[in-house]
């Protein structure tokens, strides 16, 4: 790669001047310190891109007042996104793999060439970033396919985006090519993060306010309908006891196991063991175990019911007894394999507490059990509860094993498969959209309170 | 996770730097000194209780479907006879639309894309976030790692009908959907959605080892001239390698293991392992012998990964807390 001997114009963090960009933003408000030339063209820049923003939702509007065309058709520039799924798709699957691996990283190279040479200052770097502003975007729209009746407002929208990133990009703060790079480094993540979680959460959120073909409004009927009806109710009474069991449980035994396992001979050997359930899918985790709950007539194969039966009990179907005797068994498994995870976090953390702290508690006649929980303990903390909140978030979201072991029936459904079930086997989007804005409200003051800590974790660095 | 950070660069010279043999060996002394017989039984208890089930699913793989359906597991021990037709019965005998053998290569075509299209974007994204300063960097970036809120389950119906009948606002319609249905093998709307779900994660695991990759470096690149394109590719991308190493096999691990994005997302000749592996062991009902050497061709992957990049596995394990 060639290596220019001008710098950049754009500036990076380290030479100092995107801290200057800040300050002056603060400062620009006092007219005293910052020139008046400046401020009135970072004020002109402004009112511009307001105006073409102002467009582009006013080119969208008239797209919609438009209205509805029945018989329209697609637009292609004669290839698109879809045709080139369907081209690969026809392939041999193991001939894909390479094929798209090559293309990305194809569209990787470009992103990156534009990325290092457009911010250059010159006359050729210049209608090289032109270029991109306004093909891209054209371009982006074009590969989707368009309508014939909203063509023109894409393109004229595409258009105008491009028109305000590259006006944006030529007036900005930090020179020309900055704004560039920046958007084109996360547009790629901003895009699928749009499309594929934010659009998508809102999207369910408006559901769940409307019945079962997402027509009719019908205020909270199916948040009623979640906790009133024996699907609903007993996916979250569930969910709640997998949210509360499963963390304690998992983490608890994972703790005993590690403090045993770090006095043991053979540590590695040992730990390999438990952990090993965490690489298995929840799918293979479920097969495991129903071969572990079987039940049948006669001679058992199920090594639980024939430890029953040697000492003289009857055979249960364990994944059909109610009530919550089937949840309690699906835990087990959801257990069986967190506790590897919960034990090598904490495993590492208890090598972690100063060997001196044990010594000092010694010294003062403290018993094995005493420093255990007075000194170990304390000083996993933040261990414990960043494996305690993450096993409580995928207690919360679990789906696979009630798929596999149960399918749900016999009330040990939970939100995470319900809702997939509700709209699948019912195809009723109302009440699955419910169900995941519950889940969603389940989750939430875990994420908050991670949140929470991340930032603090900031400041103290 | 909040707290939970990969190894950065600075941090693992460190330690081997620190470690050298002699502290290892003293290590090692203090450690004998400590061990205890009790510990240790207890501990190989537990190991063995954890690793009965699997065993006994295990030992069923290589048991005749005869004697595995009449008789427990267990009496192999004074019964020894085993055969290995049942792998051979399991990856050619289908009963939905696809046989295990043909699903486990869609499980290569998908989770190999799947894990390579996410991780490339990602680091683009976390790239910008630690060396690119701009207005209202910090708030995005929680913003993102926030996005984390929003169960996979949420996101599955609208993305799923974006996919098949495209974008329609009040009734116009702007981009049609994807029209795969005829198309024999198509992973595409999974690759996407996989890329998808494994943003907010990436994004925060590669920030944090890409942020803590001294200013120093980054600074005489660009004043050698390079740009920020050349500076990802060469400088950034070969110095977080472990960090993508390990993200790369957690997520290469929690795709080939996902059902429920299969599910919704992968049309019928184009399902993974998993899912073909679910349904038949619904019509395979008590035919044991099969579904045990089905459940272990589908979980050789992830132990043959776990066993040979154990630490690898367990660095991204560690980062990866709070996939999904």
């Amino acid at each position: 790669m060639p290596t220019p001997g001008i710098r950049p114009p754009s500036s990076p963090r380290c030479e100092g001047t995107g801290q200057k960009g800040r300050t002056m933003a603060t400062v620009s408000e006092q007219p005293i310190t910052a020139p008046r030339p400046a401020q009135l063209s970072r004020k002109v820049t402004g009112i511009i891109i307001l105006v073409a923003a102002i467009l582009v939702v006013a080119l969208f509007v008239f797209l919609l007042v438009g209205g509805p065309a029945d018989d329209a058709v697609p637009t292609t520039l004669g290839f698109s996104l879809n045709s080139f799924f369907v081209w690969i798709g026809a392939l041999n699957p193991l001939i894909q793999i390479p094929i798209v691996v090559v293309l990305f990283a194809a569209v990787v190279g470009v992103i990156l060439l534009l990325i290092e040479y457009a911010p250059r200052p010159g006359r050729a770097y210049f209608w090289m970033r032109l270029a991109a502003c306004f093909l891209i975007p054209v371009l982006a729209f074009m590969v989707l396919r368009p309508y014939q009746n909203s063509v023109v407002y894409v393109v004229g929208i595409a258009l105008l985006a491009g028109a305000i990133l590259f006006f944006a990009d030529y007036r900005a703060r930090e020179g020309a090519g900055y704004v560039f790079q920046l958007i084109v480094f996360m547009a790629p993540a901003a895009i699928l993060l749009l499309i594929g979680l934010i659009y998508p959460a809102i999207s369910t959120f408006v559901k769940s306010f409307f019945d079962k073909t997402g027509t009719q409004f019908v205020w909270f009927d199916n948040y009623v309908w979640t906790f009133t009806n024996p699907y609903g109710f007993w996916s979250v009474i569930n969910t709640l006891i997998w949210a509360l069991l499963a963390p304690t449980i998992a983490t608890a035994i994972g703790l005993v196991y590690a403090a045993f396992v770090d006095r043991a001979r053979g540590e590695k050997f040992l730990k390999l063991w438990v952990f090993m359930p965490v690489a298995i899918s929840f799918v293979g985790a479920g097969i495991i175990w129903k071969f572990v709950y079987d039940y049948r007539q006669g001679q058992q194969i199920g090594l639980l019911n024939a430890i029953i039966t040697w000492f003289g009990g009857e055979p249960v179907g364990w994944l059909d007894a109610q009530p919550l005797i089937n949840t309690f068994c699906l835990l087990a498994v959801f257990i069986w394999s967190q506790t590897g995870f919960a034990m090598v976090i904490l495993s590492a953390a208890i090598k972690a507490v100063p060997a001196d702290q044990h010594e000092a508690a010694q010294l003062d006649g403290a018993s094995a059990m005493q420093r255990f929980f007075n000194v170990t303990i304390p000083g996993i903390r933040s261990s414990l509860i960043v494996v305690l909140t993450t096993i409580t978030i995928a207690a919360l979201k679990v789906y696979d094993i009630v798929a596999v072991m149960t399918g749900g029936r016999s009330n040990s459904s939970v939100l995470g498969f319900e809702m997939v079930n509700q709209q699948q086997r019912f195809q009723s989007y109302g009440h699955s959209s419910a169900l995941a804005v519950v889940l969603f409200l389940f989750v939430l003051p875990l994420i908050i309170y991670n949140v929470v800590q991340m930032r603090k974790q900031k400041e103290i660095r | 996770m909040a707290t939970v950070h990969l190894d950065t660069p600075a941090d693992t010279q460190a330690t081997q730097v620190v470690s050298g043999r002699a502290g290892r060996k003293a290590e090692r002394d203090a450690r004998k000194k400590l061990t205890s017989r009790g510990a240790t039984l207890a501990a190989a208890i537990i190991a063995v209780i954890w690793t009965i089930p699997t065993f006994g699913l295990f030992v069923t793989s290589f048991r005749p479907g005869a004697d595995s359906n009449t008789t427990g597991w267990w009496t192999v021990f004074v019964d020894p006879n085993f055969t290995l037709s049942n792998y051979f019965d399991a990856l050619t005998a289908g009963g939905t639309a696809l046989t295990l053998g043909e699903s486990f290569i869609n499980s290569l075509a998908i989770a190999i894309p799947a894990t390579l299209i996410p991780i490339a974007i990602a680091a683009l994204a976390a790239y910008a976030f630690a060396w690119i300063p701009f207005k209202g960097r910090s708030p995005l970036f929680v913003a993102v790692f926030a996005l984390q809120i929003v169960p996979i389950q949420m996101a599955l119906v609208p993305l799923l009908s974006l996919f098949s009948r495209g974008l329609t606002i009040a009734g116009v319609g702007i981009f049609p959907g994807f029209t795969l249905r005829d198309v024999e093998h198509s992973f595409a709307t999974v690759w996407i959605a996989h890329a998808i779900f494994a943003m907010p994660l990436a994004i925060f695991l590669l920030h944090n080892f890409i942020s803590e990759i001294p200013g120093e470096l980054i600074e005489a690149a660009r004043v050698d001239g390079a740009g920020h394109g050349q500076i990802f590719f060469r400088m950034i991308i070969p110095l977080a390698m472990p960090a993508i190493a390990s993200f790369a096999i957690f997520q290469f691990l929690w795709v080939w293991n996902d059902l429920l994005v299969a599910t919704i997302f992968a049309p019928s000749s184009s399902l993974p392992l998993t899912q073909t592996l679910n349904s038949l062991s619904g019509t395979w009902g008590d035919r044991w012998y099969l579904q045990s050497a089905g459940t272990f061709i589908s979980i050789i992957v992830p132990l043959i990964v776990f066993f040979a990049l154990q630490r690898f596995f367990v660095r991204g394990l560690l980062a990866g807390a709070t996939k999904g």
